[in-house]
């Protein structure tokens, strides 16, 4: 296949930015977009150009670096899939791609495709843990905990912490970041205990970061490469209540 | 030089007990004017700095990616093991402790690995406590799976993710300690050099990935969990940032590799589909408790669908070969197995290096949704690589270098013969000897950092000075002059090829000479190889860019670098060691019917090699291997 | 942090808000369909509510205060939002919302703009004092004769045709959002809810709508 990129070039935060096109010129089905980014960058750097920067690394789909608006949606807009598993047969020979990073305010680029997701560790270190100490807890089996609750729990933990609920969001809202955490551990017998402190103190770092506010487009849960489920953020909502009145 | 592991003596059932009580403590008071730098924030790591920063030690964190939770622990699947025997099949601290030395084909520590086993329940109760979601029964209990060389169901497991689960529980707990102020993290960071003063770990020098500047830290202990190094493959498992570098640049400074001939196959792997990949994918062990291994019994049935040849002409090779364990016999069998296959011209899909590992079976038996229930994320990943439904036909397989058992060589207390420098998790080489059981690197990782570190750490701190020597040593300086020198060199090549171009070189190198069947010949000629394209690659390497920017070419040049010494390095070890065991298999070395055979008069012990330099033999140390708990034994999977 | 200024505490003040009016504009909707029964029954109906007295200044001010607080955070939030994001891709393809649901702060405006329409037409008597006539002698006006001479131009009959939809595309989006908000919905729920969301939009539009259609095709005359 024979592709046209249009590729943000950025050199730092505090450069404007740009399209560039970059042709890829024998591109195979069988690759994933990565793989085809990096035969791109091949022919770039062989001709002593700056190759594309662009985060990646298990390449698996788990570890959430990569980060690419693929033609306007992150990720690229197949369903459960993070960009270092979306394979080039999606696409369709002499298709034009656009290649853009995350953007949001509290998203700075780094260089071209390169952001800085600092703030979802600052909404994470803000509460999202129980605070049991390393050693002297009770055993596993201790505390009982249903199926159905564990599978919630589950559904809401498989937040790989990509960003792209951000990136995609009109508001740039990390609601669905927030709430899948909140609602991951307020389920549970062992994060109930601190689920009105947690929910508190990690929507308002949210806030403090510079995320948007969620005004329920569920644009997050569509582009999640996980398929996080926008209920969390119900969730959330509930125990934003609970603990007001409580 | 005989090296000691200063293993406890005595009954193996209270050596971890007592030697907990005969280390030294430190004065709570005195915990904070400790500073200790962790390097690497998976599994191991990230575990270690939570606990040591909990324990109110100065922790400084470090690693490559933007987060501590993307280290690659995040990318196992199956489960972790844990001696709870809940399910009442029979199993106990000490069957798990056994069951891991038969594993490791009697090449582990004894002493080393009942401790692993003996913590391994108090992992499981910490992740719980943590809000991980293990799977559970409709009873509300804990749930369990078996796997891989285990007949007892000991392992635990969250869905596909565990390894993620277990990952961002070790994460919150080091969340809790970066907001508590205990624990500082220094993301996008390469640890780029050990600094070593009169023999002590004194800090470490790190390049930072976003401004190129190098930088310099001072810690009274450098505890190094930064992985395995089986990306010197090049395709392999693990994260394109996997490499080898931060455990080289120690060695560089004297610590000792062990064992780094041990790297595991693993045989549940996506085939490879061709030159442009970048990586292979895993799918979970776990698939063959449901799947059947098979190819057909004629070369001539390989070019056809697999629907279409008859029960009778599939060789079911893993059943045929070892009844007794058939599908879940272990790792290194099974990848041999299947190379055996391939090798015998009976192997399927592109190139015909892919086995079929089957379902129909266990759909027939179970029905589609419990299949998908089980592994329903597995055949969605399989089917978005391969497009192929593996519902409908089987799944096609092929091994891949997948893990480390090998790593820098440490004592009881996981401290290097550098002192000062600690190594955890995959990065050191202490509990699984030559071959890794599945879910157990997951329950090694958590081990080492949150039960074994806080205490054996507190040994060695309780006989240094805190801040006795800082950053403002000369040592640090001439140290960020050699890392920024050697950078500046590789952008001085300024060549033709890119460093990716020759690490796939490498890769395909070792693979072929140092992979799945190693024999003298091969290994001598990798001897060849890989220093010629190491100079190759000094005169020709093209890295673009510079240091003073975000940039990936030279990242991957500089990991490169320290692939080419280590690959040699592991290249020697393999040809020294003239025996075959666990993923070390010696084709010279092996029994008629093609079982690998050990030769424990010469070999049972622990190869540390020490590095002289580039190009410049290493010297060998050996420290032996004492089996006084479980009698050395052909290991049997029949 | 105060529920004035978080991020959740101000969304819920819009659920609620939101729901208040709603509920209204519902209600509104059942008192203004008495017109179809004739005009003894709007007329009655209007005079019911007359003699509540100072439980119409209560309901009033509450509702005042409701639909101020509503706009205040609404443009707030708003603002907020777009700082949040301050450069956008170049592409941007939309999975999941909704032209209703990212036109929000575009059609509360024109809601705004319209309610201050519809209270100066029939309420203040600003723009059209002509049609209003009294009816016997408690200082009451024929609400009937307003209604049909209120429409008989066509200039209120579309301010009106453009408001209510704009209402019925912010109701679309607005009802089953304020049920999110609120934590009242699941997987399970909300995508039923935003079909509920829709048929009351649609229902408002053809409800309030069909008065002034009525009245331009002279089913409902003097």
């Amino acid at each position: 296949m024979k592709l046209k990129l249009h590729v943000w070039r950025q050199n730092g935060s505090n450069d404007k930015g740009r399209l560039e096109t970059i042709d890829a010129p024998d591109v195979s089905p069988d690759q994933s977009f990565l793989e085809m980014l990096d035969d791109v960058n091949l022919v770039l750097a062989r001709a002593g150009k700056d190759v594309i920067a662009f985060d990646h690394d298990c390449r698996e789909g788990i570890c959430g670096m990569c980060s690419q608006v693929i033609n306007g949606v992150p990720h690229g807009g197949q369903e459960r899939t993070t960009v270092c598993q979306l394979h080039m047969r999606q696409f369709n020979d002499g298709d034009e791609i656009f290649v853009e990073p995350w953007k949001a305010r509290a998203f700075p680029v780094i260089k071209d495709l390169v952001v800085n997701r600092n703030g979802l560790e600052v909404i994470m270190q803000a509460g999202g843990y129980t605070s049991c100490h390393t050693g002297g807890v009770a055993d596993g089996n201790a505390l009982l905990i249903g199926k159905p609750v564990a599978d919630y729990s589950m559904d809401a933990a498989e937040c790989i912490g990509c960003g792209a609920c951000v990136a995609s969001c009109p508001n740039s809202s990390a609601m669905l970041f927030t709430g899948a955490k909140v609602a991951q551990l307020a389920v549970l017998p062992q994060g109930k205990v601190e689920a009105q402190k947690r929910v508190m103190a990690m929507t308002e770092a949210a806030k403090e970061f510079g995320f948007g506010n969620c005004t329920n487009h569920y644009e997050c849960q569509a582009s999640c490469p996980k398929g996080v489920d926008v209920k969390f953020i119900a969730k959330l909502n509930r125990e934003y209540m609970k603990a007001l009145v409580s | 030089m005989i090296l000691d592991g200063k293993c406890p003596t005595g009954p193996i059932e209270t050596s971890w007990d007592r030697h907990r009580f005969e280390s030294k403590l430190v004065n709570p008071s005195n915990k904070r004017k400790f500073k200790i730098l962790c390097v690497g924030t998976g599994l191991a790591g990230g575990a270690a700095a939570a606990s040591l920063g909990e324990l109110g030690y100065q922790v400084e964190a470090f690693c490559y990616q933007d987060s501590a939770r993307r280290a690659h622990s995040i990318a196992a699947q199956g489960g972790i093991n844990a001696a709870k025997n809940y399910p009442n099949d029979g199993d106990s601290i000490y069957r798990l402790f056994y069951d891991t030395i038969k594993g490791g084909d009697f090449r582990a520590r004894e002493a080393d690995v009942w401790r692993l086993a003996q913590v391994s329940n108090n992992i499981i109760d910490q992740c719980v406590a943590q809000g991980v979601p293990f799977a559970r029964d409709y009873s509300g209990y804990l749930d369990n799976r078996s796997f891989g060389g285990a007949q007892v169901s000991r392992t635990f497991y969250a869905r596909g993710q565990t390894g993620q689960q277990l990952l961002l529980g070790a994460y919150a707990a080091f969340s809790r300690q970066v907001k508590a102020g205990t624990v500082k993290l220094y993301e996008r960071r390469e640890m780029l050099d050990l600094v070593v003063v009169d023999g002590v770990t004194r800090g470490i020098t790190c390049r930072n990935m976003v401004t190129g500047e190098i930088e310099s830290y001072w810690g009274d202990a450098v505890i190094l969990a930064t992985g395995g190094y089986v990306n010197v493959f090049y395709l392999s498992t693990n994260a394109m940032g996997c490499s080898v570098t931060a455990a080289w640049k120690a060695a560089r400074k004297g610590a000792y590799m062990a064992n780094p001939c041990y790297t595991q196959i693993h045989p549940t792997c996506i085939p490879q589909h061709g030159e442009h990949q970048s990586k292979l994918t895993l799918m979970s062990e776990s698939l063959r408790n449901d799947g059947r291994c098979w190819v057909p019994k004629k070369a001539e049935d390989c070019e056809n669908p697999a629907g279409e040849i008859a029960e009778d002409d599939r060789d079911y090779y893993l059943e045929r070969k070892y009844p007794s364990f058939g599908n879940l016999a272990p790792r290194d069998i099974a990848s041999r197995a299947a190379k055996e296959q391939c090798d015998d011209d009976r192997g399927v899909g592109p190139g015909k290096r892919g086995v079929y590992l089957d379902f129909a079976d266990s759909i027939n038996r179970l029905g589609e949704d419990t299949i998908r229930e089980r592994y329903g994320n597995l055949f969605e990943m399989y089917e978005k690589i391969t497009d192929e439904d593996g519902y409908k036909q089987p799944m096609r397989i092929y091994p891949a270098p997948h893990y480390a058992m090998g790593g820098l060589w440490v004592d009881y207390n996981c401290m290097s013969n550098v002192p000062g420098l600690f190594v955890l998790g995959e990065a050191n080489f202490s509990v699984h000897g030559a071959n890794r059981l599945g879910a157990s690197a997951l329950m090694q990782g958590l081990a080492d950092g949150y039960f074994v570190i806080p205490y054996t750490i507190a040994g060695y701190l309780a006989t240094v000075k805190p801040g006795e020597v800082t950053d403002e040593h000369p040592e640090f300086k001439k140290s960020a002059e050699a890392v920024k020198a050697e950078l500046d060199k590789l952008l001085a090549v300024n060549g033709t090829k890119t460093p990716s171009e020759f690490h796939r070189e490498l890769g395909k190198i070792m693979w072929e000479n140092v992979g799945m069947a190693r024999s003298d010949e091969s290994l001598k000629e990798a001897l060849k190889l890989i220093p010629a394209l190491r100079d190759e690659f000094w005169k020709d390497v093209k890295v673009v860019g510079t240091n003073e920017q975000f940039n990936q070419e030279l990242e991957n040049a500089a990991r490169l670098v320290d692939f080419f010494d280590f690959a040699e390095i592991l290249t020697r070890d393999a040809l020294n060691r003239e025996e075959s065991c666990g993923g070390h298999f010696r084709v010279e070395h092996q029994t008629d019917d093609g079982e690998a055979m050990r030769n424990d008069e010469d070999f049972c012990y622990v190869a540390a090699w020490e590095f002289k330099g580039t190009g410049v033999e290493p010297e060998l140390h050996k420290e032996p291997l004492k089996f006084e708990n479980i009698k050395l034994a052909v290991r049997s999977y029949k | 942090m105060l529920l004035t200024q978080s991020s959740v505490g101000r969304k819920i003040i819009m659920a609620v808000t939101g729901f208040v009016l709603v509920a209204f504009v519902c209600v509104h909707l059942l008192g203004n369909s008495s017109v179809f029964i004739g005009a003894d029954a709007i007329n009655a109906y209007a005079q019911k509510l007359h003699s509540l007295g100072p439980f119409v200044w209560v309901f009033r001010l509450v509702m005042l205060a409701a639909f101020v607080i509503h706009i205040f955070f609404g443009i707030q939030l708003t603002l907020e939002n777009r700082a949040a994001t301050p450069e956008k891709n170049v592409q941007i393809k939309r999975l999941k919302t909704g032209f209703g649901a990212e036109t929000m702060i575009v059609s509360g405006l024109v809601i705004l703009a319209f309610v201050i329409y519809h209270l100066l037409h029939f309420t203040f008597r600003v723009t059209n004092p002509d049609i209003y006539v009294p009816l016997g002698d408690h200082g009451m006006i024929n609400v009937f004769v307003m209604i049909v001479q209120g429409f008989s131009s066509a200039l209120p009959v579309i301010i009106y045709l453009v408001g209510l939809f704009f209402l019925f595309l912010h109701v679309s989006h607005g009802i089953q959002s304020l049920f999110q908000t609120l934590g009242l919905s699941n997987d399970k729920s909300l995508p039923f809810m935003g079909m509920v969301s829709k048929l009351v939009g649609v229902v408002l539009l053809v409800g309030y709508i069909s008065i002034p259609m009525l009245v331009v095709f002279g089913l409902i005359k003097l």
